[in-house]
């Protein structure tokens, strides 16, 4: 029954790629930005759980709760400082900018504390209970508890609520939204808000879950966690969650078999895959240029 | 006079489920100078679009010269012999007047990469000569006191008419016009029309012209074709479609008695 | 020809400088730190270079430049170390085979665009790198041994050679092609331009240069290992490009020159000079996103009797 306990490793890996993927896939739908920036959202997410439970001693669900605000927090700050007044300049631009913010964030992390790794306290007692004779951590239920409740609450944001309904119209088409008296400034804010406490809330799990987190933690689950978006549809936040998970099972099938130096390559030939044969992802439409 | 150069038929193209358009028959002959009116979404720069490769038509067939080229690429239907200018000005903004013909020119240099790298006499002679032709192109539209202007920066009527410049650069057969005249006063519509009647005498053109200024399009076209919600409601020539019944309701609340 | 005797002035000029600086390194003026800093320009102005024509003259944004850097650096140390080749074989080779991996890699992911052409092309860079990780003949994680053969002879003329073939190509009609695609991709192709051919074109005779410049590089240090090309290293050269102005040839080699010097002097403090690289290049998005100099050059600067951007 190895395959259950590797397909159990995958999906907990995967539903962490998937709470990234969600911030990128919404940012991206509402102003058309890989928000390069985003992996690193998540590292902040990860020390500022880790700060919270080993020096405030914190509930590890505190903890979650506070990196969770503060990573939102940051994501509007990042948003209102350097995104805002890129609104209408190339995409070009927006995206280096996007990396300057990244590699910013980064440096500035390591320059305060330097770039040695930490490791996470252990919160969630570390046993596991048989199902089907598969081995199951408590900590994988937990990830996963963790990332359905989070994404049940994100579905419901975006349906059935009134700022929902704002970052829907703005995606769709943000002058018409503007014109209907949406604030289309304050309902980016509010993506890239959720976005980031998304991203942060994966942060803390990740440290949870894998223990060790350094500064520069961010840059390859963040990639990987938009090869997710891409792979479910850049801007269909249900693509992210399928996304996230097929990679996360892929990643951790072709560690099982033993080509665990390959992982990383994994997620990019994907991408590639996707973006050359499909590149409107697996829930997206193509559409054309108009002329 | 009758050798027909392109031939039209059937032509229709579906975006998601949508019929744009259908069942459009033309057939253009050498030296001819055809318009190709509608009211707005009519599916007039559609049918440019499936003419000059961007579209391919989901049905149809269009025959240039002999030879079909529905779905071509379209850097191929260019070289084959049919050049365009966009109805949305789409110059090369941050290149001169000069280098924005000389681009369209390309095609018709026999320079390669190598000669040119290797700056090989071939290169010299094959860019000069692009230079020569493109200045004289900008001669016959009043554009080459303006050859080092930036492309961005010259006036909008000038930058209509170094659209058709650049597409007659292209050494075309077959010249499609997408509202050349559009956003001009009458006096310069006047002197593009004079223009216009010029290049096609000059270089043997055979012309399509989309265009909403009905007396513009009365005025020089031989024989006219309209469209309506993506389908050919008339041909024939403008004292016939000034008096169908179609074309009047068509454009009803238009001016049509122009 | 005028224009020919414009050429020849460059080669005169170029002579020049390397006879001076040759001249100063055997005196001992210019001790090793100062040749070894002088090489790293010349391999930086390479990277610039090269990936200028790509995202500058083409406008196809590609951020995994570091990956061919990758391929040049390996081919070529595995032609000098282990196939016994001299080093300026050794270098066509690792620029040869970047040159392929670019025809490869350009192919298909050159029907992108915008950002999932940039997010490919990271992609593929980072394969690269992953593929040399998992080859034990070239060292895999520990890396490759190499004997240092670069001096300042090969870097200068390797440079000299990667700004002319890009600045004849790009004032050709080849090279106002990719700027047309740059411009209006549609309008290009309604132009008679083979857009594919020509942005594989450019991708191409970026990823030769590439090579060169790692094969420089790789020949300047002792050691190569995957991890010196990830991404970071990648961004480091589009920072090169942006920052000098994205379709300026001139703005390239200044920025190249320019911020491999800051780093030199900052090489104690990575951290700083990490913050202070992307601190710069947020700014120059934010207030002059052309980058400094535009699509201008250094020399339009001088020409003051010629109105406009006329590109000669």
């Amino acid at each position: 029954m190895e395959w259950i306990q590797q397909l159990v490793n995958g999906v907990s890996l995967g539903s962490i790629y998937a709470l990234i993927a969600l911030g990128y896939t919404m940012v991206y739908g509402i102003i058309k930005l890989i928000n390069f920036a985003h992996g690193d959202v998540f590292m902040l997410g990860a020390f500022i759980g880790f700060y919270a439970i080993v020096r405030w001693d914190m509930h590890f669900i505190l903890a979650l709760l506070l990196a969770m605000l503060l990573c939102a927090i940051i994501g509007v700050v990042i948003e209102r400082v350097a995104y805002k007044r890129l609104r209408n300049s190339t995409r070009i631009a927006a995206l280096i900018t996007a990396i300057g913010i990244s590699l910013l964030i980064e440096y500035t992390v390591i320059f305060f504390r330097g770039a040695s790794p930490e490791a996470y306290p252990n919160v969630v007692p570390n046993k596991t209970f048989e199902i089907f004779g598969a081995q199951i951590g408590v900590q994988s239920i937990l990830i996963l508890g963790i990332s359905v409740v989070l994404m049940i609450l994100l579905q419901f944001i975006v349906h059935k609520t009134k700022i929902g309904k704002a970052m829907r119209a703005v995606s769709h088409d943000a002058d018409a939204a503007r014109l209907m008296g949406i604030n289309v400034d304050n309902t980016i804010s509010a993506t890239f808000a959720i976005g980031s406490a998304l991203a942060g809330a994966a942060g803390v799990i990740f440290g949870i879950y894998y223990t060790r987190i350094e500064p520069l933690m961010g840059v390859l689950p963040g990639l990987k966690a938009f090869v997710a978006a891409v792979l479910g549809g850049i801007g269909i936040i249900p693509g992210a969650m399928v996304g996230g998970l097929v990679l996360g099972v892929v990643e951790t099938i072709v560690s099982a078999l033993g080509y665990s130096l390959w992982r990383d390559a994994a997620a990019f030939v994907i991408l590639i895959l996707i973006l050359i044969l499909r590149p409107a992802g697996i829930f997206g439409k193509n559409t054309r240029e108009k002329v | 006079m009758s050798e027909t150069l392109l031939k039209v038929d059937n032509l229709g193209i579906t975006f998601g489920g949508l019929k744009a358009v259908q069942k459009v028959n033309m057939h253009l002959d050498r030296g001819e100078l055809i318009g190709l009116i509608g009211p707005n979404g009519a599916g007039k720069t559609t049918t440019f679009n499936m003419l000059t490769g961007v579209y391919t038509p989901t049905e149809g067939a269009i025959v240039f010269n002999g030879t079909s080229i529905a779905g071509l690429d379209p850097y191929k239907v260019t070289r084959g012999g049919i050049s365009r200018t966009f109805q949305n000005i789409r110059l090369f903004k941050e290149l001169s007047v000069l280098d924005n013909v000389k681009v369209a020119n390309h095609g018709l240099a026999k320079h390669n990469l190598l000669s040119s790298i290797f700056r090989l006499p071939t290169h010299f002679k094959g860019e000069a000569k692009m230079e020569r032709e493109s200045l004289s192109f900008l001669k016959i539209f009043g554009l080459d006191i303006y050859k080092d202007e930036l492309a961005k920066n010259l006036p909008y009527g000038m930058q209509r008419r170094l659209e058709i410049a650049r597409a007659l650069a292209a050494g075309p057969r077959l010249l499609l016009l997408d509202e050349p005249a559009a956003g001009m006063n009458p006096q310069e519509t006047r002197d593009l029309m004079e223009l216009i009647a010029f290049i096609r005498k000059e270089f043997d053109l055979t012309i399509l012209l989309i265009e909403h200024d009905m007396h513009l399009v009365m005025g020089i076209c031989e024989r006219i074709y309209v469209l309506d919600h993506g389908q050919l409601i008339a041909d024939g020539t403008p004292t016939e479609i000034r008096n169908n019944p179609k074309v009047i309701e068509a454009y009803l609340g238009e001016e049509v008695t122009e | 020809m005028k224009k020919s005797k414009v050429f020849w002035g460059y080669i005169v000029l170029a002579l020049v400088i390397y006879a001076v600086v040759q001249l100063l390194i055997n005196s001992g003026t210019v001790n090793f730190y100062y040749e070894n800093m002088l090489i790293t320009i010349c391999i930086n102005i390479m990277l610039a270079v090269s990936l200028h024509l790509v995202i500058g003259i083409t406008g196809q944004f590609s951020i995994g430049h570091a990956g061919f850097m990758a391929i040049g650096a390996y081919l070529s140390a595995i032609g000098t170390m282990k196939l016994e080749m001299p080093f300026i074989t050794a270098i066509l080779l690792g620029a040869v085979v970047a040159a392929l991996a670019g025809l490869l890699v350009g192919i298909p992911s050159l029907r992108l665009k915008g950002d999932y052409l940039a997010i490919a092309t990271l992609g593929f860079a980072e394969i690269i790198r992953i593929v040399f990780l998992n080859i034990d003949y070239v060292g895999g994680a520990a890396g490759l041994q190499i004997m240092r053969q670069s001096s300042w002879g090969y870097a200068f003329f390797a440079v000299v050679i990667t700004i002319l073939v890009i600045a004849n190509f790009t004032k050709s009609r080849h090279g106002r092609a990719c700027i047309a695609i740059r411009e209006d991709e549609i309008a290009a192709d309604a132009m008679g331009i083979n857009t594919t051919y020509y942005k594989v074109v450019a991708f191409v005779i970026g990823s030769f240069f590439a090579g060169v410049a790692g094969a420089v590089y790789a020949h300047n240090f002792y050691i190569i290992q995957p991890t010196t090309f990830g991404f970071l290293k990648s961004f480091d050269i589009l920072i090169l490009v942006v920052l000098g102005g994205l379709g300026s040839l001139s703005g390239s080699v200044l920025a190249a020159i320019f911020l491999t010097v800051v780093t030199t002097y900052l090489q104690g403090f990575p951290e700083t000079r990490m913050i202070i690289y992307s601190l710069v290049l947020i700014i120059v998005m934010l207030y002059r996103p052309t980058g400094l100099l535009g699509t201008k050059e250094i020399t339009d600067v001088f020409k003051f009797g010629k109105k406009g951007g006329s590109k000669l």
